[in-house]
């Protein structure tokens, strides 16, 4: 197995064999003419043939791909018309007396020049519109127009770069994905691989032999694998599979309320580890973020994120979200994520060691960059605040202390900042038992299942050995809900699950009865979800 | 001759698609008609050219019309760059 990375231009995957594609278009002869006239009647009538076939195949795309996309097709034809551009080639054919296919080659080669030495990457990128419609013309007059690209079989297509004609003039039902050596994001092919729903790589170092072997495009990940071995296949077949029952569910649930049908409204959120997830957010139609893990900006750096970075990516996020929420869980590191920098002596028991608000809370000047940085991002979308790992009312005493002194110093700075709700995970036994008191101090709270049934079971999830003992259904757990959602409803809290037994489909009608008002799981687990709450019936 | 001046407000400039549809426009009047951007003169009626003076959004344009039908032809452009650029 081979891998190669390029630039993803649709996240889907594609396995199939490759269609290794060349252009007829690299030997043109130059070959002296005696016939002048018949040779522009023969250019003229060429240039005839190749508007009627963009007229058409404008036809064609407005079908298949839409009017902005089949746009492309009325602006070549009337490039075709251009007066520069037949000027030029009947003034090649008459004045060097040579054949009609080097005239249009020529003029297409210097018209393309000018746009590629434009400094806008649009017009830059109009070169291949002109290459496009001179290689029409010279296939026409060669003979070599309608010869089927592809043939029985369905393919990916692999090429040095693709004309949208050619790209349209494709069978669809046949067209797995593109991988291509050049092009650009902004480029017709890469709007139409969009359009199609097709994955496609750019900036791949493409190579012949490839022709007929067997490939999976990761439009995910932006990787091309040659010859995949089983395990690979198997993993990608898998992840299509999934695609293609996520696609199936958006069809019917996409724009779809999160409604019983007995009209009980619960709140369906999802979680996410980066700002590169929004994407997989929006597409899935999640009605805000329910968890945004901030370690990633923590984890991924070699020194404390500043203010700035931080700032950024929450903004980011909540703009992308315009306006639904977005629940940030401030620095959860320590037990099993860990960051050099950060310097944290080995423990003999990380789970319940120095982590996450414990640290915080202690190193302050860590805790009020985060904050800074997300109110100064409230002000571009709906920041929420959530602290994890709780398990006193004075700790939460605390953060909401620290909280004002960061507003103060923002207002005092006259930077702008938006109303910000607070909330607490409740992950710990502790906070599950004085809850009823939590309650009276945060906005609402999010149930970290994860390490409440670890603290509360006493199993540590990691050791494999204690598997059989685990239940993610255990009892005491399921009450510990019941009891949280009890107690925060008492004092005006909203309630929620943001660990992974929000996922939990079987569950899903039992938190409901309980009366959870949000529940946040993965982007993937959103509709499937969705689907079941609208079948439900609570009563 | 007459003329005006527009500032495009379209976000990638004078695009190919409306380049096209300013061609046809200008193609109805006998009047030369120009484009000029930072002296560069670009024939309306010709498309390669005017897409090759690249106007981005943000800058200034004048068109210029001269000939026996300018005085419709400058009313007549001047709304349809404002319409579509």
């Amino acid at each position: 197995m081979d891998t190669y990375t390029g630039k993803s231009i649709f996240k889907k995957i594609a396995i199939g064999k490759i269609l290794f594609y060349q252009k007829g278009e690299q030997t043109i002869k130059r070959t002296h003419i005696e016939e002048v006239d018949a040779e522009l009647k023969r250019y003229e009538k060429a240039r005839a043939a190749a508007i009627e076939q963009l007229d058409a195949l404008h036809e064609k795309a407005l079908k298949e791909v839409g009017e902005a996309n089949a746009a492309v097709f009325e602006v070549h034809a009337m490039m075709l018309e251009d007066d520069d551009y037949v000027d030029s080639i009947v003034n090649i054919i008459e004045s060097q007396q040579v054949n009609a296919e080097f005239a249009a080659a020529t003029t297409g080669d210097n018209f393309s020049k000018m746009f590629a030495n434009m400094d806008d990457d649009y017009f830059k990128a109009r070169a291949a519109d002109v290459k496009d419609i001179s290689e029409r013309l010279i296939n026409i007059l060669s003979g070599k127009e309608g010869d089927q690209v592809i043939g029985d079989q369905p393919v990916i297509v692999v090429a040095d770069d693709l004309a949208p004609s050619e790209t349209v003039q494709m069978d669809k039902k046949k067209l797995l994905g593109f991988v291509t050596k050049y092009g650009s994001a902004n480029s017709h092919t890469a709007i139409l691989a969009r359009t199609m729903n097709i994955p496609a790589l750019i900036g791949v170092d493409i190579q012949e032999e490839w022709n007929g072997k067997l490939a999976v495009v990761d439009g995910y990940e932006g990787i091309l694998y040659l010859e995949p071995d089983g395990e690979t296949l198997a993993r990608l077949q898998k992840r299509q599979q999934e695609d293609l029952e996520t696609e199936k569910l958006l069809q019917q649930m996409k724009g779809k309320e999160d409604v019983t049908l007995d009209g009980r409204h619960i709140r369906l959120y999802a979680n996410i580890g980066g700002v590169k997830d929004v994407a997989d957010v929006l597409a899935n139609d999640a009605a805000g973020i329910g968890l945004f893990r901030s370690e990633f900006l923590y984890l991924e750096a070699n020194d404390y994120p500043d203010e700035e970075t931080q700032f950024r990516a929450y903004k980011t996020v909540a703009e992308n979200m315009a306006g639904r929420k977005v629940i940030v869980r401030t620095l959860d590191i320590g037990a099993d994520k860990q960051a050099d920098y950060f310097k944290l002596d080995k423990e003999e028991n990380p789970a319940m060691g120095y982590r996450a608000i414990r640290i915080c809370l202690e190193r302050t000047d860590i805790f009020k960059t985060q904050l800074r940085a997300l109110l100064r991002a409230s002000a571009f979308g709906n920041i929420t605040i959530m602290y994890p790992m709780i398990i006193s009312v004075d700790e939460v005493r605390k953060i909401k202390r620290i909280f004002e002194e960061v507003k103060q110093e923002l207002k005092e700075q006259e930077i702008p900042f938006g109303d910000v709700e607070q909330g607490i995970m409740i992950e710990t036994p502790a906070a599950v038992l004085i809850s009823d008191m939590l309650a009276q101090e945060v906005d609402f709270f999010s149930i970290g299942t994860n390490d409440l049934t670890q603290y509360t079971l006493a199993i540590d999830r990691q050791n494999m050995k204690l598997d059989h003992f685990y239940d993610s259904h255990h009892p005491a757990v399921l009450r510990m809900i019941q009891m949280i959602i009890e107690n925060g409803h008492k004092h005006g809290c909203w309630v929620g699950i943001c660990g992974e037994l929000g996922a939990d489909m079987t569950l899903t009608k039992t938190f409901l009865e309980m009366g959870l008002d949000e529940l946040s799981v993965s982007p993937a687990f959103v509709l499937p979800i969705r689907k079941i709450i609208r079948e439900l019936s609570i009563g | 001759m007459k003329t005006f001046h527009y500032t495009v407000t379209d976000e990638v400039g004078i695009h190919a698609r409306p380049a096209g549809a300013l061609v046809k426009e200008a193609k109805k009047y006998e009047s030369a008609i120009r484009v000029v951007k930072g002296g560069k003169k670009a024939d309306a009626k010709k498309l390669m050219v005017l897409m090759g003076l690249g106007v981005k959004c943000g800058e200034e344009v004048t068109v210029e019309a001269e000939g026996p039908d300018e005085d419709a032809a400058i009313t007549e452009l001047e709304t349809f760059f404002k319409e579509n650029l």
